[in-house]
């Protein structure tokens, strides 16, 4: 019942705890608070909030790396290249000010969410994770470090370190949008992002990823290959043919499978036709 | 942010406390217990709802989701603390807009507009819209909130109350409105008495099970001071809102018949609540269930002596359907289905109970202390006079707090232990296991003449009422009058049935089961329109009651404002009819009717006021008629003061605690300003009446109150009335008026003929909206009300209601949806959020009803129901595409789309 708390102010001393103990990781707090009905935390917990150097976005010859700390309200205030105008459209979706305020970005993947806000347009940043442990660090691409709902790699006595984004990463623009039943604190039923280096009349880069619509969201690598031999917008078969072959959606409250095919390839058809604009 | 542990103490709004030893404890928590700072409201305890907003050095944080430990060394704003310029000018915005109704969520509004105006000290709308998203309303559909925020860099202007004989009418700010912006109104979690013990209901996890305890004498963890089940309950085990169908037990008795029911309670000293609960030794055996109408019917019954699982039917007839519908020009027929609606008050039950001396207490929130009385007593064996109900503030209702829910749970505890006992329900526990709106499965053929003319409606609806009967009776009996709508129907018959399932209990929401009828009868309107050949107003308008009608009871109506209202919409349906959408939108443009009985159908609901005026000049009103938001606490006191022909300031108001007023009823069935401000109007009048003959003066004596005395002009004749010197009554009055009203009604007969109510109220709705046909999704673009009121008695609270109203019908209409199992928490149940209410244009329509005090009638429950069928009706006209299965969520809708097209 009664919680054991640490608070480390370096990652040094968080990852030595971590190896003496399992610990629930708290970072913004904003998925463990609603998954009890209790007053307060229980067990054993490690408190991220003390590590400074964990906090905000650095720009480093290899590219940026987003600190575990980073609040999406931190993201939102970054001065940062277009290519990162897509998290920044998702930041603004992830719940409202209160959640944007607390809730982090790293968080955002180690709850591994299938409807995760973050997912999409970090997958477009081909960002990958860094985790630290007491044997070392290392680094992952995003689309291993989840490995279904709720489910990540993760292993005992590490924790997330911070989110790398490659400079490569840095060009172009991006973008995302998200449809869900309501306008503002929703659960998406389907997301879409994706970046775009356009040189002359031709895509020398795309990414392409979706969200809610498979276990964890997924690129749409074949369309993405399409896009850069040949000219124009995709045709609207070509979408869907990759939209079938790439996602995995199932029915639940939120809307039915079908539905959920058919409304990722409607927005991954605009957004291309907007790139293309 | 800096965080020290070492020194555990928290700057709240300037003043530094403790926060103990507990870390990870929810600041929210800390805030209300260890602070006393409960103008902090908790209201999902998930980040969901916004209510426990707070600002931690300047930034809006949900304080729910935040330990306190990292809150050490930050400053913390609470309501509270909001007493600097910028605050100060905001509450006073909130009041002079209307901003707060039952004002739950108004700490959390504030908090976050304070958050922006900090930095924006002129925001857009945009602005408001984002900075506000994460603080759910369930009462005002948001527009007066972000006006009020808009207008907030206003100076404070002093508020001037009408003076005596002008409160009818006047834009009168809440009477109690400061104490909710200031958060300092008492809600059901805000007061207990120190050591009272924390209860907790163990409850059913299957939709139908047999249950059996193991040994609960031996089972008692840390700070557990008792275990009651069914066998503990002294009285009868079995209550309900209407004695003859009372079925539901305060705690289960071998089998559970939903998911959520309570079957044992568990008390701890404060401080051991939070003791893990799962090794309750209870064995759970799952039986067969049923959660829809269409299953319940003929499944193995749930209750004896309901046969095929039909709790009861309603039936209304008049001339000879079959023939009118054979012989009609155009026919329209369609089935319909609704789902289960959650109220989502953002105020989650709670309350407390304690014994004084042989007198059981309960204070909690609720619509109906009396209905409570006397539904704890009997559950608990004791004699009504034996139980108080004291009623807190109320952070929304909307027909679910009428039927008791923790009131008895609390009331055996108190009583078996002689200590305090109190109970705040979860988000879960309180979706789970109080009442919802009855999902309805509905079929209709209206036909129409050749010119448009409707000459007959055949309705049939089942309403799964769920496991218990609450409020099922009321639906079955009023859809049936209610289902032609306010439109003139001389050959009809519609059947209302409630259906038992393993549903949740489906009860009272505002509008008992008319909403779902309206969108039948609205949307077959649409389709005979469009195969008339007429514009779909002018059908409606062809078709409406005129003064003079009789009803599909038989009734005759006067002063009906159907028509006004349709007439006050059609500058707007033209325009909008020729608007375009944006790209890539198709625009749809939608109308709906209501007509709506105020109060029970064809049952007496007699309301009593009491006003009195004391030995020292103060006027007292017993103010039964339970403000759960709405505004009756403002409302009947201004017919009050009118009709005493007193100053509205002069008034004190006493709240509807049940050993100190009369009972004015409960509110439901949009009675209370009708009703109970009849009875306001009489009192008023009997307490003048009063005053007049002690002074011998005429009717036309103007009166005025000048400390201790009243002061009568009589002409030129000036009477000075020393009320030190007269004697006081039993209860204290030197002067008082108390006054009965209960509407004139008759019982219905077997053909469902007679006079089910005395008032009814009027209203159309049209709604312009654009839908994303690839997409499915519907973007609300505005809406125009037309509300007959017959008298506006507070114009700022009408508004209030109908912008609350259209919200509810909009979540009824778009994504409501409340799923036994997988909605019970307010991210899968989605309500409307600050961006889903589009502008509303508001009009009152004041056709006098000769009933209603000062010509007023109900408004309350009319507002929601033109709502969901023109939005509908709107998607229609849009794509084409015909909803037959609601909430429209975007999959409907695109399949609805794709079923159009033929694909």
């Amino acid at each position: 019942m009664i919680a054991e708390y640490f608070c480390p102010a370096d990652l040094d001393h968080a990852v030595t705890l971590l190896a003496g103990r399992p610990c629930t990781i708290l970072a913004g707090g904003t998925d463990l608070y609603p998954a009890t009905k209790a007053q307060s935390l229980t067990g054993s917990v490690l408190d991220l909030a003390g590590i400074r150097e964990l906090r905000g976005i650095d720009r480093k010859a290899g590219g940026w790396r987003i600190g575990a700390g980073t609040t999406w309200t931190d993201v939102l205030r970054a001065d940062l290249p277009t290519a990162f105008d897509g998290l920044k459209q998702a930041a603004r979706e992830v719940g409202a000010v209160q959640i944007q305020n607390a809730g982090t970005v790293a968080g955002n993947l180690c709850n591994a969410s299938p409807a995760a806000d973050g997912v999409p347009p970090l997958l477009t940043l081909d960002a990958s994770v860094e985790l630290i442990s007491a044997q070392g660090i290392r680094v992952l691409p995003l689309s291993e470090f989840l490995i279904g709902p709720r489910h990540t790699a993760l292993g005992a006595g590490e924790l997330v370190s911070a989110i790398l984004v490659p400079a490569t990463s840095g060009a172009g623009y991006s973008n995302f949008s998200k449809l869900g039943a309501r306008r503002h604190l929703v659960i998406s039923i389907v997301m879409v992002a994706g970046r775009f280096v356009m040189e002359g009349d031709r895509l020398t880069t795309a990414r392409i990823a979706v969200g809610s619509c498979s276990a964890t969201a997924r690129r749409l690598v074949k369309l993405e290959e399409t896009l850069v031999t040949t000219a124009g917008p995709p045709s609207t078969a070509l979408v869907a043919d990759c939209v079938a072959k790439t996602l995995d959606p199932i029915d639940d409250v939120r809307g039915s499978a079908a539905y959920r095919a058919d409304a990722a390839v409607a927005l991954v058809a605009r957004m291309m036709a907007k790139a293309y604009q | 942010m800096s965080l020290d542990t070492n020194a555990p103490f928290l700057s709240v709004n300037g003043q530094a406390i403790n926060i103990g030893d507990a870390p990870l404890r929810r600041l929210s928590d800390v805030l209300r217990e260890e602070c006393g700072l409960r103008g902090t409201k908790v209201g999902c305890d998930a980040g969901d709802c916004g209510a426990c907003t707070v600002l931690v050095d300047g930034e809006a944080m949900c304080s729910c989701l935040m330990p306190v430990a990292r809150a050490v060394g930050a400053e913390i704003t609470t309501v509270e603390g909001l007493d600097n310029s910028i605050g100060e000018r905001l509450k006073a915005a909130f009041l002079h807009h209307g901003a707060a109704q039952c004002g739950i969520c108004t700490p959390g509004m504030l908090i976050s507009a304070v958050a922006l105006l900090q930095r924006v000290a002129a925001p857009s709308e945009a602005e408001v819209e984002s900075a506000l998203a994460g603080v759910l309303c369930r009462c005002t559909g948001y527009r007066k909130i972000i006006a009020a925020v808009c207008d907030a860099g206003r100076p404070v202007a002093p508020v001037v109350m009408p003076e005596a004989g002008h409160a009818v009418g006047a834009r009168v700010e809440r009477l109690d409105g400061q104490r909710k912006v200031d958060g300092t109104d008492v809600f059901g979690a805000d007061e207990w008495p120190d050591g009272a013990l924390v209860v907790r209901a163990i409850r059913s996890p299957h939709h139908h099970a047999r249950f059996s305890f193991g040994n609960l004498e031996e089972w008692r963890p840390e700070g557990c001071a008792g275990v009651w089940t069914a066998a503990d309950v002294p009285g009868v085990n079995r209550f309900g809102v209407i004695p003859p169908f009372a079925d539901q037990p305060m705690l289960a008795e071998e089998v559970a018949r939903f998911r959520g029911e309570a079957v044992a309670l568990v008390a701890f000293d404060d401080g051991c609540e939070e003791s893990d609960l799962s090794d309750f030794p209870i064995i759970w055996d799952p039986l067969p269930d049923v959660l829809d109408e269409a299953a319940g019917i003929g499944a193995a019954d749930l209750h004896n002596g309901r046969a095929g699982n039909i709790l009861t039917q309603g039936f209304v007839q008049q001339g000879d359907v079959e023939t009118a519908l054979a012989g009609a020009t155009h026919t329209a027929k369609a089935t319909i289905q609704t789902s289960y609606v959650e109220h989502a008050y953002i105020e989650p039950e709670a309350g407390v109970a304690w014994m004084d001396g042989d007198m059981l207490v309960v204070q909690t929130c609720t619509q109906a202390p009396v209905m409570d009385r006397d539904d704890t007593a009997a559950l608990l064996g004791l004699a009504p006079e034996k139980v108080r109900i004291i009623p807190t503030a109320t952070g929304g209702g909307f027909g679910s707090k009428l039927d008791v829910s923790l009131h008895p749970l609390i009331g055996l505890v108190a009583l078996k232990t002689g200590r305090a006992a109190r109970m705040v329900y979860t988000r879960t526990e309180s979706m789970q296991s109080t009442t919802k709106r009855h999902p309805a499965t509905m079929t209709a053929t209206i036909g129409t003449d050749a010119e448009g003319r409707i000459i007959g409606m055949d309705f049939t609806g089942d309403f799964n009422t769920g496991a218990y009967a609450s409020w099922g009776p009321t639906v079955a009996n009023r859809v049936p009058v209610h289902a032609s709508g306010p439109y003139r129907t001389p050959h009809y018959r519609a059947l209302g049935r409630a259906i038992h399932t393993n549903g949740p209990v489906s009860g009272a929401f505002r509008g008992f089961g008319v909403p779902q009828a309206a969108i039948m009868q609205e949307t077959l309107y649409d389709k005979l329109a469009e195969a008339a050949g007429m514009d779909r107003l002018a059908f409606r308008r062809l078709n409406a009651y005129r003064d003079g009608d009789t009803t599909c009871t038989g009734q005759m109506i006067q002063k009906v404002g159907i028509v006004e209202c349709l007439d006050a919409l059609k500058p707007h349906w033209e325009a909008a009819l020729d608007e375009g959408a944006p790209d890539g939108l198709v625009r749809g443009v939608g109308v709906a009717s209501c007509w709506y009985g105020c109060g029970n159908t064809s049952l007496p609901n007699p309301s009593t006021i009491r006003v009195g005026v004391r030995p020292d000049g103060q006027v007292v009103l017993h103010q039964g008629a339970s403000d759960i938001g709405q505004g009756s606490n403002t409302v009947i006191t201004q017919i009050c003061a009118d009709a005493a022909g007193l100053p509205l300031k002069a008034f004190e108001l006493i709240g509807p605690d049940t050993a100190i007023t009369p009972d004015a009823g409960k509110t439901s069935a949009s009675r209370q300003t009708y009703v109970t401000g009849k009875a306001a109007e009489l009192a008023g009048r009997a307490l003048r009446a009063a005053v007049l003959r002690h002074a011998n003066a005429g009717n036309g004596a103007r009166l005025r109150l000048d400390g201790g005395s009243v002061i009568v002009e009589d002409g030129g004749d000036v009477r000075r009335i020393a009320l030190n010197g007269l004697p006081a009554n039993a209860f204290g009055y030197v002067f008082m008026g108390e006054e009965t009203y209960n509407p004139p009604v008759t019982p219905l007969d077997e053909n469902g003929q007679g006079t089910p109510y005395a008032v009814y109220g009027w209203g159309a709705q049209m709604v312009v909206l654009d839908v994303d046909e690839a997409l499915g999704t519907v973007h609300l673009r505005r809406i125009v009300a037309a509300h007959d009121v017959g008298r506006a008695i507070n114009p700022m609270l009408a508004e209030g209601q109908i912008e609350g109203g259209i919200a509810q019908g909009i979540g009824l209409a778009l994504m409501e949806e409340y799923l036994p199992g997988r909605t019970e928490n307010l991210h899968d149940y989605l309500i409307p959020s600050i961006g889903d209410v589009p502008p509303i244009e508001s009009i009152l329509i004041e056709k006098p009803d000769p009933e209603g005090p000062f010509g007023a009638r109900g408004l309350g429950e009319h507002v929601l129901i033109p709502t969901a069928p023109a939005i509908l009706n709107a998607i229609r006209h849009a794509t084409g595409a015909e909803i037959r299965k609601l909430p429209a969520l975007p999959h409907r809708v695109h399949a609805a789309i794709a079923a159009v097209r033929g694909q």
